[in-house]
């Protein structure tokens, strides 16, 4: 599998006024992202992902260090990379006044689609993203989940090859989310390769094929949800749910004996009744919290709110 | 790559005059606007209206051409739309010149619209017509590179009006639309003299009504200047936002 991104001491640095030190928001990052993978970012606010994609992009300049995407470098050819590259920032920002399909059309337009295909394939993905019967409707009237599924739409209206996400279900009601992961996933059938920050973890676990956490600037992690979790298997978990007079509570025992750890928990229980044992395999959440201190609870706080809905579907 | 410029600059413009510009109160805003300033004027000093075309043809285009450009910019920017462009595979230069054809064009339009009723009711004949296109093409892109340059100056909206208000009203003044600038106290002559208002009145006064081909040839050569060095001048600003 080819890397379609490339990224060596990628580095950000930002003024903050007089007298204080420069921000370093990107510290030296290295990673490839593999062709036709979904990628995923993952950091607590402030740690550097927007930044990262912002470079990736050409919306920012890098400080230091260099960037190859589908073979071309960031910065002498990044006309030629912006022509091959799908944008969806964090908030949908398609225009107000101009119609679901004329914004794809315009979208299209800007990228060179030939003038027979722009109709055909703006309906095509109208259809595709549920969007058909607001064809006619300005991007103003539309609900949020439609606006972030038309935002969608128009990133991939020039077909390109890789596409960047960045949080593309914060916000969205639990149904418009569950559509939205439904056709990431589509998108990776289809061979586009997703670069994907998000910061639901059940959301990343279920789509992404490999993770990079990124920690106050630096890549503290970077695999596979398997690998990652594989990390963490000190953490896997015994938990006993006892019935007695004071009630039904759960026991929880991080293990990496399991078989011992049960018997230590029905050994405690005494004479209460065991209800349930289950062995909890670590989640991402797990390598998460452990990786940047940062409980995922924690991290949707600071992002403002729950949205999105949970990563079920 | 220049294909891919002159592509995203002309749908950028036409982008911008369905989303923005063809709309009722920037029609009736870029023609009344300047008719009501020249009215009252007349009724204040009556006397030979015909003098007052040339101040009323660049009134409007200066009004029509850089209203909404002072905010298209800043609006888009706000929005985050802005971005789209900036994603797109066109360089900032040919971005800013899609913006700059917009507000181009519909100021254009909008002052044909004021020059055929002046030509019918006044009776306009032996116009320089060459002298007269080219002084309202370069007066529309000097007007518009002014409004371009205001709209990235400026964070907000409403400082974008401010701030095009600061500079068109005392131009409307000292630019020789009401009173000529050869009658204005020294001081304020050289002012007028650094205002793009005042040479495309010039130019259009010497299209209308005959006037020296040197001075007017120098009249159209400040509007190209002004044109060039706020399009120079704007594109910096803009680059400066991709940090």
């Amino acid at each position: 599998m080819s890397d379609v991104i490339q990224v060596t001491g990628l580095t950000k640095t930002y003024t903050t006024g007089k007298g204080s030190p420069p921000l370093r928001a990107v510290d030296g990052i290295d990673f490839t992202v593999r062709a036709g993978e979904v990628f995923g970012f993952l950091g607590p606010n402030g740690a550097g992902k927007t930044s990262t994609i912002r470079m990736l992009t050409g919306l920012s300049r890098r400080t230091a260090g260099s960037a190859r995407i589908l073979g071309l470098d960031l910065v002498t050819d990044l006309p030629r990379i912006k022509k091959h590259v799908g944008v969806v920032p964090e908030a949908s920002n398609l225009y107000d006044e101009l119609t679901a399909l004329n914004n794809l059309i315009f979208a299209m337009q800007l990228y060179g689609v030939p003038r027979a295909e722009r109709r055909p394939r703006a309906e095509a993905l109208l259809a595709r993203f549920r969007l058909a019967e607001k064809r006619d409707v300005p991007f103003a009237k539309l609900s949020r989940g439609m606006k972030r599924g038309l935002t969608i739409a128009a990133a991939l209206a020039h077909q390109p090859p890789l596409l960047f996400l960045d949080e593309p279900t914060t916000g969205l009601d639990v149904m418009s989310a569950r559509n939205l992961r439904g056709m990431i996933a589509d998108l990776r059938d289809e061979g586009v390769t997703v670069f994907l920050t998000t910061h639901y973890l059940e959301e990343a676990e279920r789509l992404c094929d490999r993770i990079a956490v990124i920690v106050k600037g630096r890549i503290v992690a970077l695999d596979t949800v398997d690998g990652l979790k594989a990390a963490a298997q000190g953490r896997t978990a015994v938990e006993v749910t006892l019935a007695g007079a004071d009630g039904v509570t759960t026991r929880r025992i991080e293990t990496d004996d399991v078989a011992a750890a049960v018997q230590t928990a029905l050994a405690e229980a005494g004479d209460r009744r065991v209800m349930a044992v289950n062995t909890v395999r670590p989640t991402l959440e797990d390598v998460f919290v452990r990786l940047t201190g940062l409980a995922a609870e924690a991290m949707l706080a600071e992002k403002g709110g729950k949205g999105g809905g949970n990563a079920a579907g | 790559m220049l294909q891919d410029d002159l592509r995203c600059l002309w749908y950028i413009a036409m982008k911008d005059l369905r989303a923005y510009y063809f709309k009722p109160p920037n029609i009736s805003w870029g023609i009344l606007f300047p008719f009501a300033f020249v009215l009252a004027f007349a009724v204040r000093n009556p006397g030979d209206l015909r003098t007052l075309i040339p101040g009323l043809i660049a009134l409007t285009l200066l009004f029509s051409t850089s209203s909404m450009e002072a905010i298209v910019i800043v609006f888009e920017r706000r929005l985050g739309s802005l971005e789209r462009l900036l994603l797109a595979p066109v360089r900032l230069p040919a971005l800013l010149a899609g913006k700059l054809l917009g507000g181009m064009v519909f100021g254009l339009t909008v002052t044909l619209v004021v020059l055929v009723i002046v030509l019918i009711v006044f009776g306009v004949t032996g116009a320089n017509w060459p002298l007269l296109i080219a002084a309202l093409l370069l007066s529309a892109a000097a007007f518009a590179a002014l409004g371009a340059f205001v709209s990235v100056a400026v964070k907000e909206v409403f400082e974008a009006q401010t701030l095009a208000n600061f500079i068109r009203f005392p131009m409307m003044f000292l630019g020789g639309v009401f009173v000529p600038v050869a009658s204005l106290p020294p001081a304020l002559q050289v002012v007028a003299r650094l205002l793009p208002l005042t040479y495309a009145v010039e130019a259009l006064r010497a299209a209308l009504w005959g006037g020296s081909p040197l001075l007017a040839a120098l009249d159209l050569l400040a509007l190209a200047g002004f044109a060039a060095v706020l399009f120079m001048l704007a594109a910096r600003v803009l680059a400066q936002g991709v940090t």
